[in-house]
């Protein structure tokens, strides 16, 4: 749950040692372990429905249901790739796969660095309204991003006047990459700013201070140091944040709109699931596909996923 | 953490810049350098950047070429432009430098918070009290229609309704299951994985997911291919539609939240019966307590700080749940629409702006207390660690 250095225990996935023999009031009986598997089983069907689905042929799909194939598992009639052909190419899927790299990794790195770099200010360099500042960005956790979504269309499609003077020029950001960008780097600084604060400004300062005295200016003791320290801190917002950039649907419908050559993931998937709601073939892998980097995201980096998450619940 | 700022400590003055021993013509020459190289430097970076954006903006261009320079220009431009920003402040006069630095480096958060964020607020409010163009004053009328209109009524119902059922059902569950999963001799951690998995992916893949077990065909038309139909057709009963079982509907939908954020729910609860000593449980049980008791006596009370985390955290996403709902399509004749989805209903599908503006204005509202106590909270469980 916790973001500042130096780091506590890892939150989850070490199995707790065994109990010592004969230790029988602790019921890892019977009891628990079909408790357990039930509720994981459960928890599993519907994705596990889609898996299945997705590679199976259309005509089959429509015939029987998925659970079907449990008797006919090794039926080659029973497996195909072309619903993947067929949701990559004429599905649109493939390029909504690049648009939804385009929009996530800048929308994820732009975030972290501006929020470092503030982070970093705000804990070791000295300044007129710092703690101001500071309370004044940790604030703005509160506001939903529903409340920005009208201005900032507005401020993208016709700039902004106060009394007849524009005040914000007329970008026409509306549906291009830096308009989507700079919109989640907004709704992600908040968070990012107050968590990187907590762990860059708990660094020991003797190694900052013995920086300063070896002549290192901040710029290089930023970049040198407290960056490499940082680490776990900033792999476990960039994993959050990424989550919430790639699965996000409203902000890319908003701001980058859901023609064919400009949607992302959600929104292809979304307008297929409204167009061609029964065709599940189609709707199965274009779904699968959408989530493959999650998932594997998911299981490469575990620990750092989850403290990402846990550490992002507070994000408005 | 807590929110006192540490004052760090004093900077040693910076070390002297320009070696002595350079006459006049030279360190004039230097000095043009400088400033040279203070404007020349930011606005090369900023034309370059410019130029790259107006590339992108290409639609024609290959889509992978694009996505490509996309990704390098995107991540690697925002440090370039504070590199360049920095290099300006080194070529200002001595004693200006360490005073400017600072405001380069948090300036950029704090102008994009502005313009982003705090802005936006103050203009919702002002055109929640204007036309449907945003425009104009129209009073109360868009507040007096956020709280009489019949679907903006049931979406509130329907709204609250997902603030009680999902945190209640999610932290039930999670709890019950942090709890029979830490008494497991092995597997645990396989087991927790699977459950906190759904928390990868999207609400739209999720709700996708889900329609496939929801999925409805009426007799004559087809196989049901749904996973809740088929076993009521193997049970010899006919199938049912049941997105459209009103209200009944809207708890189906919130299963797939359920779903979502039970593993979430969990993993954060796991952690905290985890860090309950070991031996004020074994005090218990020696003491006689059934394995009941030690859960309702110690346990509970021990982790009740983070339950109350993790449930206001549910009730901020379940105020905001849009995709789900949006996804799943037809809200209003099947009776689900939540707030947030009718707010964007109102402003991008039927182009009301004051009508939109004014439910966002709603749910902010409603969303800041909870927010606030859910920030203050989690400081006191950072502060407790």
């Amino acid at each position: 749950m916790t973001l500042t250095a130096p780091l506590p225990e890892e939150v989850e996935t070490e199995a707790p040692p065994p109990p010592g023999e004969g230790e029988e009031v602790r019921r890892g009986g019977w009891f628990v372990r079909i408790t357990i598997l039930v509720i994981v089983a459960l928890w599993l069907i519907p994705t596990l429905g889609v898996l299945v689905t997705s590679f199976r042929p259309e005509s089959v799909v429509n015939e029987t249901g998925w659970w079907t194939t449990v008797a006919h598992l090794f039926d080659s009639g029973e497996w195909t790739l072309q619903n993947y052909r067929d949701a990559l190419d004429t599905g649109g899927f493939e390029n909504a796969f690049l648009n939804s790299l385009a929009v996530t990794i800048p929308a994820t790195v732009i975030p972290i660095t501006i929020a470092a770099f503030a982070a970093y200010a705000f804990s070791w360099m000295e300044f007129r309204g710092r703690y101001v500042m500071f309370v004044a960005v940790v604030g703005l956790l509160v506001v939903p991003l529903q409340m920005a979504l009208i201005p900032i269309l507005k401020l993208y499609s016709g700039g902004a006047r106060l009394g007849g003077v524009p005040i914000f020029p007329d970008l026409e950001l509306n549906g291009t990459f830096l308009g989507i960008w700079l919109a989640h780097t907004a709704f992600g600084l908040p968070l990012a700013v107050y968590l990187l604060r907590n762990f860059i400004g708990s660094l020991p300062s003797s190694i900052i201070e013995s920086a300063r005295v070896d002549g290192a200016d901040h710029f290089t003791i930023f970049w040198r140091l407290v960056v490499p320290l940082s680490v776990p801190a900033l792999a476990a917002f960039a994993i959050f944040q990424f989550l919430w950039v790639w699965n996000d649907l409203l902000v890319a419908r908003i701001f980058l709109g859901a023609t064919e050559e400009n949607r992302v993931l959600t929104i292809a998937l979304q307008t297929l699931a409204g167009s061609r709601a029964q065709d599940w073939h189609l709707l199965t892998s274009a779904a699968f596909i959408t989530m493959i980097l999650p998932l594997l995201v998911f299981f490469s980096l575990q620990r750092y996923f989850i403290r990402g998450l846990t550490a992002g619940a507070v994000k408005g | 953490m807590t929110t006192k700022v540490e004052e760090p400590p004093a900077a040693p003055p910076p070390p002297p810049e320009a070696p002595p021993g350079r006459s006049p013509g030279q360190a004039a020459g230097l000095t043009l350098l400088r400033l040279l190289g203070a404007v020349v430097v930011p606005i090369a970076a900023f034309a370059l950047l410019w130029l790259t954006f107006d590339f992108l903006r290409d639609a024609d261009a290959n889509r992978l070429v694009l996505a490509g320079v996309a990704i390098v220009v995107g991540g690697g431009g925002v440090f370039l432009l504070f590199w360049a920003m920095n290099s300006t402040v080194n070529h200002l006069p001595e004693r200006f430098r360490e005073g400017v630095r600072p405001y380069v480096f948090v300036g950029p958060a704090l102008v994009i918070l502005a313009v982003f964020l705090v802005y936006p607020v103050i203009s919702t409010i002002i055109i929640s009290f204007g036309d449907s163009r945003g425009e104009g004053f129209v009073g109360l009328d868009n507040y007096d229609f956020v709280f009489s209109d019949e679907s903006m009524l049931r979406s509130i119902r329907n709204t609250a309704g997902w603030i009680v059922i999902v945190p209640l059902v999610a932290v039930t569950i999670g709890l019950a299951f942090a709890t029979l999963a830490d008494r497991l001799h092995r597997g645990e951690a396989v087991a927790k994985s699977l459950i906190f998995m759904p928390m990868a992916i999207s609400f739209v893949g999720a709700t996708v997911t889900w329609t496939l077990i929801y999925s409805f065909r009426p007799e004559g038309f087809g196989t049901n291919i749904g996973l809740l139909n088929g076993i009521k057709q193997g049970l010899g009963l006919s199938p049912t539609a049941w997105l459209q079982q009103t209200p009944w509907n809207n708890l189906l939908l919130m299963v797939i939240m359920i779903w979502i954020q039970t593993g979430f729910a969990m993993v954060v609860l796991s952690a905290a019966i985890k860090s309950i000593p070991d031996e004020i449980i074994e005090a218990a049980r020696i003491d006689g307590a059934s394995e009941l008791q030690v859960f309702r006596r110690i346990i509970v009370p021990s982790i009740a700080p983070t339950i109350a985390v993790v449930v206001t955290y549910m009730v901020i996403n379940s105020m905001k749940v849009f995709d789900i709902v949006f996804v799943i399509g037809n809200a209003e004749t099947n009776e689900t629409e939540v707030i947030a989805e009718r707010m964007i209903e109102w402003f991008f599908i039927s182009n009301h702006d004051g009508r939109g503006a004014a439910i966002a204005v709603v749910l902010f509202v409603a969303v800041i207390p909870v927010m606030v106590w859910n920030i203050r909270r989690f400081r006191e469980q950072e502060a407790l660690r």
